[in-house]
């Protein structure tokens, strides 16, 4: 039947008519692969042996593929694929750019360590209710949302791993997970919900969803349609889902109760996924309704940073601290998206890189410290260092990570982005993220204090207890790991820069972007 | 047509927004999935009611013969719908679920996972 | 709602409605139907055989796991769009294969596959959260 209509019509117009190549089967390999062996999974859960191997070997794939976009993207510029050989705006592009891909390979990164961390922590029980699958699909979600050129598409991607995230939250069924979990699901549904309000009436004003069309369509319609209202609404939905200021009590409520690694998990990667669609949407496709609003992000950027660490201050849970170290983390990276230079944007993609880096670390050195001392509390956590050198080692560098100090990640990033607000005029706003900064390092500082240099009275190390020995070795190993990139990008951050910087590049002039999905539009 | 779609539309939302302000969680999911439908019709009014003329074309044609409505707010919608299904049936059970173990359905009296008097930590060694 | 009509029913109305939903699956190849309505048809069948035998008879009937179908479907969807990759096509584009059947010509694409296993998604995963409920109900 095909065949016949293809004799009938000329299908060029409308059509991809030319044969893709092998290689650009890497735009799609970070969602295809995690998507194909979450499935693979799924159907085969009765054999959870399998399931940590496989689900190893996904990511280790998935990063693979990563990798080898991101050195094709640094090389040739952002590359596209359109679904179903229609051509764009007609057929689902994804687009991979260097800010998509960068923020997808971290992510696979750390999902991968916190999978090898997983096949101790999670036991059969956890295995047979899916844990690997969901985690699988979680990240074929993410990396679908970081690598997708479609607005709708994105909702769709955002919808991925928030059902795959769901899974995670209750794994356990325990009374506070289900508390936690309700007021997760409840307000994040609400916020993508908002997120396709603001896409629909995008679709009324412009009449596509694909961001490059968008994008080269915005400035005829700037004079007559409400952009700025769009460019709100789709602030609010984001800022929802990074857990901005007004709009980030469901992080607290429900970060602390999941199993350790699925908390690692989200801290890590989840919120930063509302950043880069506020990058994305904000600055990419809307730059003058951001320049509007760039107030508004600025002080709620502020408020964000500020009150979120004040909110860690006051928790003994350390899982709990850790939630509003996150919260105050978007605010710095909403910093950049205020100032909206292109030093002040690189400023925040190089923090995002770092948060998910040291995020991800933190909650893992939180569930280490549970599985040699028995909790979370700092109230009964004391004396660590004596028998854990290794571990104290760790956790004093993450402190310094977390709190922008060198030689850990945290430096360079609060430097770019310091650096561009007094560049932009805006004193007030550095001020508040070195703020941030001194209040972090007394926040972390003090639990650093209270659970490792507290004395608890013996004189002997305490033995850890025997059944934890495996979670222990895989726990060391994976922030091992993790520790590997965040003192490069502490004491090399030249090359973290130069992709930050290129990435920023594409939001500022989104020429390239628009070119690899409309070849036919930027040629002169 | 679009004028009273828009005026259906804000009627869904307000409906829905009132509702999700109750503090009990049975309401606020009966706001979610009105809220969920006010989408749906927003999506559907964005794409413009012009024609109700099913956009399939012949076997024959290359092309629809006449003006056919837009397929593309439909195709979203039934996306949509799907999503929001799934979503609410899990909330759904999530919601049971949390109702049999809590023994509430009033959001203020669920603080299990934040608990009133939780403890400041302690000042000094 | 164990009554004895219902009962008696409720297995043939199972069947009935599980052949109409293949029925709206095939059908959604040319014509309004399709594998996501067609999985809700087949799910509602297996609720209503919940509701009136309980949910053991429903989880021998059906054999396997419900997330393992929907698995199995997820699997299904995602390879029959990666299968353009042998063809130098972009990911999901329709493949049309035209097989000869005991002297039938057949329209085989792998947009009937991706169908089919949206079927089962919806299937697996509804009926899994279906007895979830009608479980919980009888505890």
């Amino acid at each position: 039947m095909a065949a016949d209509t293809e004799k009938a019509a000329d299908l060029s117009q409308a059509m991809i008519t030319e044969p893709v190549a092998l290689a650009d089967w890497l735009i799609v390999a970070p969602v295809a692969i995690p998507l194909v062996f979450a499935a693979f999974l799924l159907t085969v859960r009765h054999r959870t042996w399998l399931h940590a191997g496989v689900a190893l070997v996904a990511f280790a794939l998935t990063l693979a593929a990563n990798a080898g976009l991101l050195a094709r993207v640094l090389a040739e510029g952002p590359l596209a694929m359109t679904m179903g050989r229609w051509l764009p705006p007609f057929g689902i592009s994804f687009v991979a750019d260097p800010l998509g891909v960068a923020l997808s390979l971290v992510g696979v990164l750390v999902a991968a360590v916190c999978a090898v961390f997983a096949v101790a922590d999670i036991g059969t029980t956890g295995r047979r209710y899916g844990f690997y699958p969901f985690m699988l699909l979680m990240m074929a979600g993410v990396s679908g949302a970081f690598l997708t050129g479609d607005l709708f598409n994105l909702y769709v991607w955002f919808e991925v791993f928030l059902i795959a995230s769901f899974g995670l939250l209750v794994l356990g069924c325990e009374h506070r997970q289900l508390d936690g979990a309700l007021k997760y699901a409840i307000l994040n549904l609400v916020g993508t919900t908002l997120f396709l309000t603001a896409t629909a009436l995008l679709y009324g004003t412009f009449g596509t969803l694909n961001m490059a069309d968008v994008q080269s369509k915005a400035a005829e319609l700037r004079d007559t349609a409400p952009l700025a209202t769009l460019a709100t609404l789709f602030l609010f939905a984001f800022a929802m889902k990074a857990a901005a200021f007004p709009l980030n009590f469901w992080l607290p409520a429900s970060y602390h109760t999941p199993r350790i690694v699925v908390a690692a998990l989200f801290g890590g990667i989840l919120t930063k996924i509302g950043v880069y669609a506020l990058l994305r949407v904000l600055v990419m496709l809307f730059e003058p309704e951001r320049a509007l609003l760039s107030d508004v992000i600025a002080w709620v950027a502020a408020a964000t940073m500020v009150l979120g660490i004040m909110g860690a201050l006051a928790q003994s849970d350390m899982r709990r601290v850790l939630g509003f170290v996150v919260i105050s983390g978007v605010g710095i990276m909403l910093a950049g998206i205020a100032l909206g230079t292109e030093a002040g944007l690189a400023g925040a993609i190089v923090y995002a890189v770092h948060s998910m880096l040291a995020m991800t670390a933190l909650y893992l050195l939180a569930g280490v410290m549970n599985g040699v001392g028995g909790s979370y509390s700092v109230e009964t956590l004391k004396g660590l260092y004596r028998g854990h050198p290794l571990l104290t080692a760790f956790a004093l560098l993450l402190v310094l990570a977390a709190a922008g100090l060198p030689p850990a990640s945290g430096l360079w990033p609060k430097v770019m982005l310091v650096q561009a607000s007094l560049a932009a005029g805006a004193p007030w706003l550095a001020f508040a993220i070195l703020a941030t900064g001194i209040l972090t390092t007394l926040a972390l500082g003090r639990v650093f204090a209270l659970t490792f240099w507290r004395s608890d009275g013996g004189d002997t190390a305490p033995a850890a207890p025997a059944e934890a020995a495996p979670v222990l070795r895989l726990g060391y190993a994976s922030l091992a790991a993790l520790m590997l990139p965040i003192l490069a990008l502490g004491l090399y951050p030249e090359p973290f820069i130069n992709v930050a910087e290129a990435a920023a590049a594409v939001l500022v002039d989104p020429t390239g972007y628009v070119g690899a999905v409309f070849p036919e539009r930027v040629q002169p | 047509m679009e004028t009273v779609l828009s005026v259906l539309v804000g009627l869904f939302f307000a409906a829905a927004i009132y509702l999700m302000l109750s503090k009990h969680i049975i309401r606020i999911m009966l706001g979610v999935v009105l809220f969920g439908n006010a989408v749906n019709l927003t999506l559907f009014t964005a794409g413009r009611v012009v024609s109700e003329v099913p956009p399939i074309i012949p076997e024959a044609l290359p092309v629809p013969p006449e003006l056919t409505a837009n397929p593309l707010p439909q195709a979203l919608i039934l996306t949509a719908i799907v999503i929001a299904f799934s979503i609410f049936a899990f909330l759904m059970v999530l919601t049971f679920r949390a109702y049999q173990e809590l023994g509430t359905d009033d959001a203020e009296g669920m603080r299990v996972a934040e608990p009133k008097d939780d403890a400041m930590p302690p000042l000094g060694y | 709602m164990r009554t004895v009509i219902f009962r008696t029913v409720a297995p043939y109305l199972t069947s009935l409605m599980l052949l109409f939903s293949v029925f709206v699956l095939l059908r959604g190849h040319n014509e309004p139907g399709g594998g996501f309505i067609g999985g809700l048809i087949a799910a509602s069948a297996l609720a209503i055989y919940g509701i009136a035998c309980g949910v053991a008879p429903v989880r021998r009937a059906v054999y396997f796991h419900p997330m393992a179908i929907s698995g199995f479907g997820l699997l299904m969807a995602a390879l029959s769009g990666v299968f353009s990759i042998f063809f130098q096509v972009p990911l999901l584009t329709g493949l049309w294969a035209k097989v000869s059947f005991l002297g039938v010509e057949l329209d085989l694409s792998t947009v009937l596959f991706f169908d089919i296993g949206v079927y089962l998604v919806v299937v697996g995963s509804i009926t899994s959260i279906a007895l979830a409920l009608e479980e919980r109900e009888r505890a």
